[in-house]
């Protein structure tokens, strides 16, 4: 039974988070890979991107929420999101008109670009602030668990309980469909074709007529309906404030890399290697140890590798460790 | 129009800009722009370096700053002894420790063949030293924590003159420079940018809970002044006399008197750097530099180390920044870990090398001085101009409120809009590269 104990509280702690986290990095990392792999930059806005969409989103759910629409048990920013969805796209487009395009044209050099997405970035963050506040504000609404903590220990009668938030079981749910059709698009589908072909080699691809500025369009499309996804998630799951969603940044540049840049799976693979290595590295072991291990071995100490204030400080450690031992990424990306 | 006259007049313009200040609003806050005007041009000489210089793209400029900040803490407040004995010996101890498990992870790595053995014999080192470094260390901070927290609870500093911080925030600065560069060097140009992101978010972390070397989130106050206190200037009948011959008010004399103390020291450092920073503009070294970063390929044919060249300047890039960093906290006289912001310390830096003119020296000065400026002043105005666009609304109308509310955050805008417009338009700057 003891060892049950200690699984129920590792799921608990460690499992459920680190999965929903590591889902919602991953999209975001997905972004960032297909901003990088067609578009050949670092796109630093990422993270204030996804704030902006975000922001799309709260106050779609609020203006559904003031005309008496909710989802029922989920989330009324559920029913906003393909909308946020289609306006940040019409954002997105917008912005690599007024911003990017020009640079593109030029032939540019990537660090070029990336100076643009600072600019981009400093402006999404102020029109977020000056809408939102920089405050924080939580826009879950609906049935807050699937299962209870309490509800887990009555069912099975163990010491220890279990509970799944209904936004943790709808981030892991909506990032399998998101995911499923991005590689779906990508892989079986005209356009989809074409953007790989543009990615892996941009002369080939011109010269079988593709055509660069529709690829960069789709992808920055995909990328818009990614990144509001991600956040509103983020949002759903923790809370949305616009400071974060900048730090954000890092874990997501840390997963892009991890995983390759350039490479969509190792996007994945990466959002999970960040987010489990965050959570186990910052979680205090005492309570599974003292169920896993024999009473004589039972810790005193909390068994915590790092404070929970450097959780930045793992995703950094790992990226440091990728860059020196293996710069391409797991899934070994571009090296432009 | 030629470029002296020119350049003459950009200078005469932003320093016209300060004056009005001076008349229109106080002399005092003419001075604060002038004073943070100086520091944010050496800053952005420092910036300018590895971007104007080498094309280095540095984007953790507030982690360097911070360090600056941290040296002074650890250079001038004075040590406490309690803490010491303590636990600061077992803390410094621990540190060792934890540097020798690095050290040894690294020989490990070096001098044994590649191979599973040698990854578990690293986990090995790596993981045992972890938990010795922790067992050793973690003891010490809790002993020197303990130590009146209220007031001190930190080992304090070395209680030296604070001026001397200000070489050693550059040194620290440069240690983690080296750090950064040895990993981040010699790969993509944006590796360094999301390198130098992580490590300015590690040193603030590092700054904020680490309370037995900078109290974390109590700050440190009451660092010690290179310049005397205003109140001890009132109580100086010499002083007082003397500013009532000029006809002035005492209590305001005595600020701007020491406002403007600090505006020479910071003058004198600010000339120091520009003259070292034209010379190696000007030297073989500064254009191996340009040549490096305009074709790194072709200087890499011509039997440049482009990587060994890179992470030289960038050291002394962010060893300037340090400096400047370590300027500013004496200029506050307190450190306040929670107000290092990236958007203010990091990017607002960039937007002034780019105003400036990247690859200027002279550019990057102007560049520190009037973005500067409007950062102070953008905020006035955006209240202004927000009370002029809400004026046919009602005093309680939700929507003038917020509008009001958040003319703060226009600050945020304008830069952005300014970068982008820079970038577009004019990508050299306000004073281009020769």
């Amino acid at each position: 039974m003891e060892i049950l104990n200690a699984l129920i509280v590792l799921a608990n702690y460690v499992l459920i988070p680190a999965i929903t986290y590591g889902s919602q990095l991953a999209l975001g990392a997905l972004g960032v890979t297909m901003i990088y792999g067609i578009l050949r930059f670092s796109n630093f806005a990422h993270g204030d991107s996804m704030a902006f969409g975000t922001m799309i989103a709260i106050l779609l759910t609020w203006w559904l929420q003031s005309m008496g629409i909710t989802a029922g048990p989920l989330p009324t920013a559920l029913i906003a999101l393909p909308f946020a969805i289609v306006l940040t796209m019409g954002v997105m487009l917008i912005t690599d008109r007024l911003v990017y395009r020009f640079y593109r044209r030029k032939k540019a050099k990537p660090i070029i670009l990336v100076m643009a997405s600072l600019g981009v970035m400093f402006v999404f963050n102020g029109l977020v602030r000056f809408v939102l506040g920089p405050d924080e504000h939580r826009f879950a609404d609906g049935e807050r668990f699937i299962i209870t903590v309490r509800e887990f220990k009555a069912l099975t009668g163990l010491p220890e309980g279990f509970g799944i938030r209904t936004t943790q079981g709808i981030t892991v749910v909506v990032a399998v469909i998101v995911v499923v059709a991005l590689f779906w698009f990508l892989g079986r589908t005209r356009t989809g074709k074409s953007m790989r072909a543009y990615s892996d080699n941009e002369d080939l691809a011109l010269l079988s007529g593709i055509n660069p500025e529709r690829v960069v369009m789709y992808t920055w499309m995909i990328v818009a309906g990614l990144i509001t996804i991600a956040g509103v998630l983020y949002g759903l799951d923790k809370s949305f404030k616009p400071f974060t969603y900048f730090q954000l940044l890092l874990p997501i540049f840390a997963s892009a890399i991890v995983g390759g840049l350039g490479s969509p799976l190792g996007a994945i693979a990466g959002g999970f290697i960040i987010a489990f290595s965050e959570v186990t590295i910052t979680y205090a072991w005492k309570l599974v140890l003292t169920y896993a291990l024999p009473e004589s071995l039972a810790p005193s100490g909390l068994v915590q590798l790092l404070s929970t204030d450097y959780k930045f400080a793992v995703s950094f450690m790992i990226l440091v460790i990728v860059l020196l031992f293996r710069p391409t990424g797991i899934f070994r990306g571009k090296s432009v | 129009m030629s470029e002296t006259l020119k350049n003459t007049l950009l200078f005469a313009a932003v320093a016209g800009l300060i004056i009005l200040t001076g008349f229109v609003q106080s002399w005092n806050s003419a001075l604060f722009i002038i004073n943070m005007g100086l520091i944010s041009a050496i800053m952005a000489l420092g910036v300018n370096l590895q971007w104007g210089f080498a094309g280095l793209f540095n984007v953790g400029v507030m982690g360097f700053v911070a360090l600056g900040g941290l040296a002074v803490v650890l250079v001038s407040m004075p040590p406490v002894g309690e803490a010491w004995a303590a636990g600061g010996i077992r803390a410094l101890i621990g540190l060792v420790l934890g540097a020798a498990t690095i050290a040894g992870g690294v020989v490990t790595y070096q001098k044994m063949s590649p191979g599973r053995n040698r990854t578990l014999a690293m986990i090995a080192v790596l993981g045992v030293g972890f938990f010795v470094y922790r067992y050793v260390f973690d003891a010490g901070v809790e002993a020197i924590e303990a130590v009146n927290p209220a007031g001190t609870g930190y080992l304090g500093g070395l209680g030296l003159p604070v001026v001397l911080a200000w070489p050693v925030g550059g040194l620290l600065a440069a240690g983690a420079a080296w750090l950064i560069g040895k990993t981040a060097l010699g790969l993509r140009s944006d590796y360094l940018a999301i390198a130098t992101l992580g490590i300015a978010e590690i040193t603030i972390a590092v700054l904020k809970n680490e309370e037995w070397l900078s109290r974390g989130v109590k700050n440190v106050t009451g660092l010690p002044r290179p310049v005397p206190y205003e109140i001890d200037l009132q109580q100086d009948p010499g002083f007082v006399d003397r500013v009532a011959g000029l006809g002035l008010d005492p209590v305001i004399a005595s600020s701007v008197f020491v406002k403007f103390g600090y505006a020479v020291l910071f003058l004198v450092v600010l000339i120091i750097v520009l003259w070292l920073a034209q010379r190696a503009l000007h030297s073989p070294w500064g254009r191996m530099m340009r040549a490096i970063r305009d074709n790194e390929v072709a200087a890499e044919a011509m039997g440049k180390d482009v990587t060994a060249r890179h992470l030289q300047v960038f050291i002394l890039g962010s060893a300037i920044c340090g400096m400047a960093g370590a300027m500013m906290t004496t200029l506050d006289g307190q450190l306040t870990p929670s107000s290092y912001q990236p958007l203010r310390f990091t990017f607002l830096v960039w937007v002034m090398v780019i105003v400036g003119g990247s690859g200027n020296n002279l550019g990057s000065v102007l560049g520190g001085f009037l973005i500067w400026f409007l950062w102070v002043q953008v905020e006035p105005i955006g209240h202004w101009l927000m009370s002029v666009i809400t004026y046919g609304l009602a005093e309680d109308n939700a929507l003038r409120i917020h509008l009001l509310e958040s003319a703060a955050h226009m600050r945020l805008l304008t830069m952005g809009l300014i970068l982008l417009l820079v970038l577009r338009f004019s990508p050299r700057g306000l004073i281009p590269e020769k």
